[in-house]
């Protein structure tokens, strides 16, 4: 086995068993009954059930803890691909748009009373991609997806959608207002069984996709003239990673707001760490992203000592300090 | 089949600007070929068509006999290998990493590499002296070291031709001077044959079997060193004075270009 597979498995592997901890551990705590003990004895059905237990670990934790396994996967994997397609290290995964064009669609649908889901989250998700193709014709022009155009005009529309959102929020008085301000730092507390095999079969397949265009990921850091002599379709390989990214977060948007910071810090660590090879990258991005989101988002529920907090408040509240001590240790 | 690359009336302009006009030569194999001209003449273009990094509108380049647009990509790059003159390095990989992805167009798009590959690539390394280097990062290398990587991950693509645009560009004489002797290993030890674009027209002439000379993207003269490196054949393209005469080492043409305050005093050339 070449030191590339024996690399992506061993790192795979760590990173899934990490996933695995701090899913069981989601699993376990919650308002109701905390513990693991607890939480093994229902999976297990040792001794006597308490069947609100067994219903609040499968029907409540369980959706909820796959839905943030999967948002933080995608949106550190979108974020890994915009920062290498877009050669910027500021790159995350809303920067061409998403974020401004899926917020006014989730605002207008909270503002019209409309139900978490599926109400808000289809008009979130057809918000994103509307900015996104907005951003792709404006980037589009004599040069096929320069990447600085695509920034550009990624920072332009979002610069728009700001205003809109304020002035949206400055209109509203209401308790709307508390919904929107969770909408806009990301929340996972609406997610449910439905919502999970929505994301799932979305992001998935995007998963798979990027996952074997990785090397080609690598190549193109090289410029596009040596990834172009080595036999790398340039234009499709940019174009398919763009629009698959942009979609699977969208997709994730739609359903959870915008959960700042994994996308922006988890690349950035795990290439501190591991080094700028793709191919180990992504499945390093997907599980730990996947079990950055799930702790935080255990912290956002469980921290409060009534309701929760947004889980977008936890992923920066701890990762910004983690990552600035990383980079002061290897920098 | 001697030639491993024919070019026949090639013309290439960018939009409405014309780069290249009805060039006709041919390269062959093993051949060391050097494409000299001024700024601007079309040297980077030219080599870019041969590369496969821009199309020819109709039928005007062969690589190895056959129609370079008959080619796929991968097919292309398994005879082609290709270093430009600016290569990013704002990614943090290692010297062996990059060596490695020269083996791209031989592995499925996944790229997982064998034994084998990483064999390939030691050797590589081994040839172009960079293999103390393997774990380094890319960007704690000085520029030497950083040209004889590229070289290094050419040759690791096996291919028949390698194109280099301008690798002794901002290289010390030293420097220079090992990237042309590692020019000239590659030639003899491996029979790949090496089209590379320069502006040393003395560092040129110590080593090329062939030498192209472009003026506004016109052909000028082809040949061997010693018969276009003359005064007359370079002063009216380079628009300067220039002095050629023999080289110390012997049978060399050596160039002097002339400073303005000899022509100004009078001096005669």
């Amino acid at each position: 086995m070449s030191t590339v597979s024996r690399k992506i498995l061993v790192i795979s592997f760590a990173m899934l068993m990490v996933l695995i901890g701090v899913m069981i551990l989601g699993l376990s705590m919650g308002s109701a009954e905390k513990g693991v003990i607890p939480f093994l004895r229902a999976i297990f059905r040792i001794g006597e059930l308490d069947p609100l237990l067994v219903t609040i670990i499968w029907e409540i934790r369980f959706p909820r803890v796959i839905v943030a396994a999967l948002v933080g996967a995608t949106l550190s994997l979108g974020g890994l691909v915009f920062q290498a397609l877009l050669r910027n290290p500021l790159a995350e995964p809303y920067i061409l748009g998403i974020s401004g064009g899926s917020a006014i669609g989730a605002i207008i649908g909270i503002l019209m009373g409309l139900a978490r889901f599926p109400g808000v989250s289809i008009l979130a998700f057809i918000g994103g991609m509307g900015t996104l193709i907005l951003v792709l014709f404006i980037a589009t022009g004599k040069t096929l997806l320069k990447k600085e155009a695509l920034l550009l005009s990624g920072v332009m529309v979002n610069a728009f959608c700001s205003a809109v959102i304020m002035f949206l929020i400055s209109l509203t008085q209401d308790a709307r207002i508390h919904n929107i301000m969770f909408w806009l730092m990301g929340d996972l507390s609406a997610a449910g069984k439905t919502e999970a095999l929505m994301i799932a079969a979305m992001v998935l397949p995007c998963f798979v996709v990027i996952f074997w265009l990785s090397n080609s990921m690598n190549l193109l850091l090289m410029g596009k003239e040596m990834a172009h002599s080595m036999g790398v379709n340039v234009r499709l390989v940019s174009v398919t990673l763009l629009v698959l990214t942009s979609f699977m977060v969208s997709a994730t948007v739609s359903s959870c707001g915008l959960v700042a910071f994994v996308g922006l810090v988890i690349p950035h660590l795990f290439r501190l760490l591991i080094g700028a090879d793709h191919r180990v990258l992504v499945p390093a991005c997907l599980f730990g992203g996947g079990g950055y989101l799930v702790l935080c988002d255990l912290l956002a529920r469980t921290l409060p000592q009534h309701g929760e907090m947004p889980a977008g408040v936890i992923t920066a509240m701890v990762g910004a300090p983690v990552f600035i001590i990383l980079l002061k240790r290897t920098g | 089949m001697a030639f491993s690359v024919e070019i026949k009336n090639l013309s290439y302009a960018y939009e409405d600007l014309q780069v290249l006009e009805d060039l006709s030569f041919s390269v062959n194999k093993g051949e060391f070929f050097v494409v000299i001209g001024p700024n601007g003449s079309g040297k980077t273009t030219l080599v870019k068509l041969i590369a496969g990094l821009l199309r020819p509108k109709r039928s005007e380049v062969r690589i190895m006999g056959e129609d370079i647009r008959s080619y796929g990509r991968k097919s292309l790059a398994r005879q082609i290998a290709f270093v430009p003159q600016n290569v990013p390095l704002d990614f943090p990989f290692t010297v062996s990493d990059v060596v490695l992805f020269g083996r791209a167009p031989h592995l499925g798009t996944f790229g997982l590499e064998s034994e084998n590959d990483i064999k390939l690539a030691d050797q590589a390394m081994a040839f172009t002296e960079v293999d103390h280097l393997a774990r380094r990062r890319m960007d704690q290398l000085s520029g030497g070291e950083r040209q004889r990587v590229f070289i290094a991950r050419a040759i690791c693509q096996e291919p028949e031709i390698i194109i280099l645009d301008e690798p002794t560009a901002a290289l010390d004489i030293a420097h220079q001077m090992r990237i042309m002797d590692l020019m000239e290993k590659m030639k003899q030890e491996k029979s790949i044959t090496a089209i590379m674009v320069s502006h040393d027209i003395n560092l040129a002439a110590m080593y090329a079997d062939t030498l192209l000379l472009l003026k506004n993207g016109r052909l000028f003269k082809w040949g061997p060193p010693d018969e276009i490196l003359s005064y007359e054949t370079l002063e009216p393209v380079y628009g300067c004075p220039l002095l050629v005469d023999e080289s110390p080492l012997g049978r060399l043409p050596r160039v002097t270009p002339v400073p303005g305050r000899y022509i100004k005093e009078g001096y005669r050339v």
